[in-house]
């Protein structure tokens, strides 16, 4: 197999990735577990991210994070919206990549640092905004659930890997 | 999963309980006074002990508060996300309510912020203990 050839199909496999991803979170619009809380969200977009990680390497996972950010704000939300979430999905790709290089954690680990990272980017741009540090008031709960959710994504990213894997050698992109 | 991952999740759970316990011993200490600031410019002070609605109209949308019995809470918003409406009622000086689309947020002051400066606090003896009383 020549090298655009590996290329193209990469680029597929990517492109489905962010539609996966951009399912996920419209699903995550759906399911209104936020209790008021700047930035609380279930965060199963992140699994496809984390999948990405694992699967490819950082560059493949930034890039269907930063498409999947984009188009889910340019459908579904307003520029301020962007705003917030590329915060909190830079922060929490960073965190993960991160903990990834370390090699002492597990793709759980990686996630839940995310999660709770995610939150974290959020609620800086959000005090950032209001020029109010007070907000940091919901910092213990945002990190508790980051952290869950995080946990159950990881968890699901652990099981789904190796299918993931089988599946993208079967195709020819990994 | 490594043992590590446990670790760092209950890292995670340690630390957001301490930071949690320190906001809860940083005192509870019940205002007087509600500000609103919108896009980080005071848009009203309103007294507490009265039983009042604050109707909140800026070029971001439109916000309503009711006070009643020293607490206050978001009771209508046209905001995208509708989140200010589900933080519940506030009282005490740490507590905001924030809606992060119209830029607004809602805390709680002791004594009456800088807006509402009166004659008298600005020259002589009240002055300096009005300047004490901000730092
Ligand atoms: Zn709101």
């Amino acid at each position: 197999m020549n090298r655009s050839d590996f290329l193209s199909k990469k680029i597929s496999a990517c492109g489905l990735l962010v539609a996966l991803a951009m399912i996920f979170s419209y699903i995550e619009t759906l399911i209104p577990i936020n209790a008021g809380l700047p930035g609380m969200k279930l965060g199963i977009a992140n699994l496809v991210v984390v999948a990405a990680l694992y699967l490819f390497g950082p560059p493949e996972a930034l890039l269907i994070s930063l498409v999947r950010i984009l188009l889910v704000g340019f459908l579904f939300g307003s520029g301020m919206s962007i705003l917030y979430s590329l915060a909190g999905g830079l922060v929490s790709f960073l965190a993960m990549v991160l903990l990834k290089r370390t090699q002492k954690f597990s793709i759980v680990g990686a996630s839940l640092f995310g999660g709770a990272m995610h939150n974290v980017g959020q609620l800086l741009v959000a005090a950032a905004v209001v020029e109010n540090a007070k907000i940091f008031y919901y910092l213990p709960p945002l990190l508790c659930v980051g952290c869950v959710t995080g946990i159950l994504v990881g968890l699901l990213a652990l099981r789904i890997l190796p299918t993931g894997q089988k599946i993208m050698r079967n195709a020819g992109t990994l | 999963m490594k043992r590590n991952d446990c670790i760092l999740a209950a890292a995670i759970f340690l630390f957001a309980g301490l930071l949690s316990v320190m906001f809860f011993l940083s005192g509870n200490e019940q205002g007087n006074y509600v500000t609103v600031t919108v896009d980080k410019k005071v848009y009203g002070t309103y007294p507490l002990d009265e039983t009042q609605d604050i109707e909140i109209l800026t070029e971001f949308g439109h916000n309503n508060l009711h006070v009643e019995n020293g607490t206050v809470c978001m009771t209508e918003a046209d905001c995208p996300d509708g989140y200010c409406k589900r933080q519940g009622e506030i009282s005490t000086e740490k507590e905001t309510i924030v809606c992060l689309p119209h830029k607004l947020v809602v805390e709680i002051q002791g004594a009456k912020p800088n807006g509402g400066r009166t004659e008298e606090q600005t020259d002589g003896q009240t002055g300096e203990d009005y300047d004490i009383l901000v730092k």
